[in-house]
């Protein structure tokens, strides 16, 4: 144990202790205009103290124990395996994702009414997520304003249903297309930036929409909302006890069984469950077609990619118009699964809600992605006591997440052949 | 005569926001002029600021300490210890490691890193937004009695005030000293500095920890002439100051300084003659085309790219 790690490892519990012990020692608490301050509980000094500590003794003795833990991976059986065989692994895979797409499909009849309700969620992140891989994992482009689409495909559909009555079949593409056209409009110009410029951008571009949102109250209703959104009919059939519009009639007379809530929660889960596969599948098309390979050329090397004859602004605008194109999609079913919205669900931590799916399951790949979507919606439900405490692991996971497995937990695997060593 | 007055009362208040925007400002145009990243936690590290800067002055006068300017150093200088220690282990935990990867690495990085300082600020203070006292009041005001009055606050003069020797000994620092000569070399081309024999982990250290610094100044500044903080405040103050430093040509010290204040004047002006509502709209419309045609900003020398 050298001095100067003794040194270190003081300055480092110091730092940790003037970090952690102003926030958290004292609690601000006002009282009308006066500003009072206590003390936090012994329990939280305590803690503080015992992190100075840990802090402490890690940097310490931070030799020894990274040493250790490097020779941890050798112990693990885990770490030397070789990779599966592509042709095996694509097996797998396929039949994951059937038995996942049945068990998705037989959920609704055997969960609870708020479990559909919740798997619809996880159904619309999914989306999201998938759409949002195209244009971070796939293309490389850091979009952090992709909740601006979602929120122009949920409001697009709101205001055509108010103004017009239009029906969610037909709102449904029309949103998906008007978000695209946003993604071109916006994307036209700013696609030309380096990366972390655009990230800046895009994030502007997400906050200047919901701010307008905010303020055009004769239109949007502002703060306020849109409410009495219509729910999806299924070929005529509403789903309501009673028949809202004329010429309809109503799914459970049709079928002659009583009347029951949960039909339409099953309703909107299952055109959730399809539209979902659908994002998937035309996503996965896409990535086997030149365009999609072209993203990835891009994203590996601008300039190789420029000089193999790609067109830069058409290569990124396809990206991130068809990563609209799903935000919006995504926001129709929003729309018609809340029947009510308010710029309140477009904020800036969607986004990175949505940006950390992505990151967590591993750019690029779709079955992480899809997992770590259920992973994201579905813990926080679970851990309800810990609700709190959600969006700070939230953070913290991202970071750790970059530092440690930056390729995400289900890192995207190109179909590829490897050269066998010449003996 | 009277339209004269309120453009000049716009005009001061834009100013006094600006001068704030760039002492924040210079964090990010710091950062990014050395490792060329975008430090999304700073507007975090501004708030934290104001937070400690909030305590000192709460946990003195229940001390039953009421000297003005003892309140004020006091709660200045913890609030520099604060920020500047969290600049510092920020960037230890959170962008050393990460540093020299793919460029998105470290900003999603750095995203993570303001979700979770908000949301540490959040579970120990709350989410209420808390009265922070007004402890600089009164003010010269200017034009005829019976109708609009220009008004120069005290608070507002101590702001220009502070942020004028916070830049000049800046400058000085970077032009003078043996660390703002490193900071600079190490600008230049880091590999080449270390090569030289410069510490660059630690100038690297160094820049956030100074960054942190001003933002805390910036924040007792602000927390002050607005009244009330929140744990979300230093979010759009973030963005804004970034803004700031794109405006001005980021990685520029001077750029930092007009970028702000132009911003300060162009959202106030637009508060003052359109709807306070859409000032963000402005400044992040501004943003969007500076960086359209003018990406290097005002200040900013071009980049060249190299292959």
């Amino acid at each position: 144990m050298a001095a100067h790690n003794l040194k270190h490892a003081l300055f480092c519990a110091i730092v940790t202790l003037i970090i952690s012990y102003p926030i958290l020692g004292f609690n601000l608490a006002s009282e009308g205009i006066d500003v009072t301050l206590e003390g936090a509980k012994t329990s939280t000094v305590l803690g503080v103290l015992l992190a100075a500590l840990i802090v402490f003794l890690f940097q310490l003795y931070r030799d020894n124990i990274m040493g250790s833990l490097r020779q941890l991976p050798a112990v693990n059986p885990l770490a030397n395996r070789k990779p599966m065989e592509q042709s095996k692994r694509l097996k797998l895979e396929s039949t994951l994702l059937t038995l996942m797409i049945i068990g998705a499909l037989i959920w609704p009849f055997i969960a609870s009414r708020g479990a559909v309700d919740l798997a619809t969620l996880v159904l619309i992140y999914i989306m999201l997520a998938l759409g949002l891989n195209v244009v971070v994992g796939l293309a490389g482009l850091l979009d952090l304003g992709y909740v601006a689409f979602y929120a122009v495909g949920a409001y697009s559909f709101a205001l055509l249903s108010q103004y017009f009555g239009i029906s969610f079949w037909f709102a449904l593409p029309i949103g998906a297309l008007l978000a695209a056209l946003f993604g071109l409009v916006l994307g036209f110009p700013v696609l030309r930036l380096r990366g972390d410029y655009l990230a800046i951008v895009t994030l502007g571009f997400g906050e200047i929409i919901r701010i307008l949102l905010n303020n055009m109250t004769s239109l949007t209703g502002g703060p306020n909302g849109i409410g009495g959104i219509p729910d999806p009919t299924l070929f005529g059939m509403e789903f309501g006890r009673r028949v809202k519009e004329e010429g309809n009639t109503s799914f459970h007379e049709t079928f002659g069984i009583a009347y029951s809530g949960e039909h339409k929660v099953i309703f909107l889960y299952l055109i959730a469950l399809v539209l979902a596969v659908i994002t998937a599948i035309a996503i996965r098309r896409l990535m086997r077609m030149p365009v999609g390979r072209a993203w990835e050329a891009l994203r590996e090397d601008e300039i190789a990619a420029k000089s193999l004859g790609l067109s830069r602004t058409a290569v990124k605008l396809s990206a991130f118009t068809i990563g609209a194109f799903f935000a919006g999609f995504a926001g129709t079913v929003f729309a018609s699964k809340q029947g009510f919205i308010s710029p309140e669900s477009f904020v800036f931590l969607e986004s990175a809600i949505i940006l950390a799916i992505v990151v967590l399951g591993g750019m690029g790949s779709q079955m992480g992605v899809i997992l770590a979507a259920i992973a994201v919606t579905i813990l926080p439900e679970l851990a309800r006591e810990f609700s709190e405490y959600r969006m700070a692991i939230f953070g913290a996971a991202m970071v750790l997440m970059m530092v440690w497995r930056p390729q995400g937990l289900m890192p995207m695997r190109r179909i590829h052949i490897e050269l066998k060593r010449q003996e | 005569m009277q339209d004269l007055l309120y453009f000049i009362q716009q005009l001061i208040n834009g100013l006094t926001i600006g001068s704030t925007y760039a002492l924040i400002a210079i964090g990010y145009t710091m950062v990014y002029g050395i490792i060329g990243m975008i430090n999304f936690a700073h507007g975090e590290i501004y708030m934290i600021g104001a937070y400690t800067a909030l305590i000192a002055i709460t946990g003195l006068a229940a001390l039953g300490i009421a000297w003005l300017p003892l309140v004020l150093i006091v709660a200045l200088i913890c609030a520099m210890i604060v920020s500047s220690s969290m600049g510092w282990a920020v960037e230890r935990v959170a962008y050393r490691p990460v540093r020299g990867k793919h460029r998105l690495i470290p900003l999603i990085s750095a995203i993570g890193m303001s979700i979770f300082l908000q949301n540490y600020v959040h579970l120990a203070q709350g989410s209420r937004n808390i009265g922070f006292p007004a402890l600089i009041e009164g003010g010269f005001r200017f034009g005829a009695e019976d109708s609009f009055q220009t008004s120069i606050t005290y608070m507002q003069i101590t702001i220009f005030a502070t942020t004028l020797v916070c830049m000049t000994i800046l400058s000085l620092f970077i032009s003078r000293s043996r660390i703002g000569r490193a900071c600079r070399a190490v600008s230049q081309d880091l590999g080449m500095a270390n090569l030289l024999g410069i510490d660059t982990n630690r100038i690297i250290s160094a820049t956030f920890v100074i960054g942190a610094a001003l933002a805390a100044v910036a924040g007792l500044l602000l927390g002050m002439y607005y009244g009330s903080i929140d744990p979300l405040f230093g979010f759009i103050a973030g963005l804004k100051a970034f803004t700031a430093a794109v405006l001005g040509g980021i990685g520029s010290i001077p750029g930092a300084m007009l970028g702000g204040l132009i911003l300060g004047v162009a959202e106030s002006m637009t508060s003052g003659y359109l709807s306070g509502e859409y000032k963000d709209v402005v400044s992040f419309g501004l943003l969007i085309l500076i960086l359209l045609f003018k990406p290097t900003g005002l200040l900013g020398k071009p980049e060249v790219e190299k292959i």
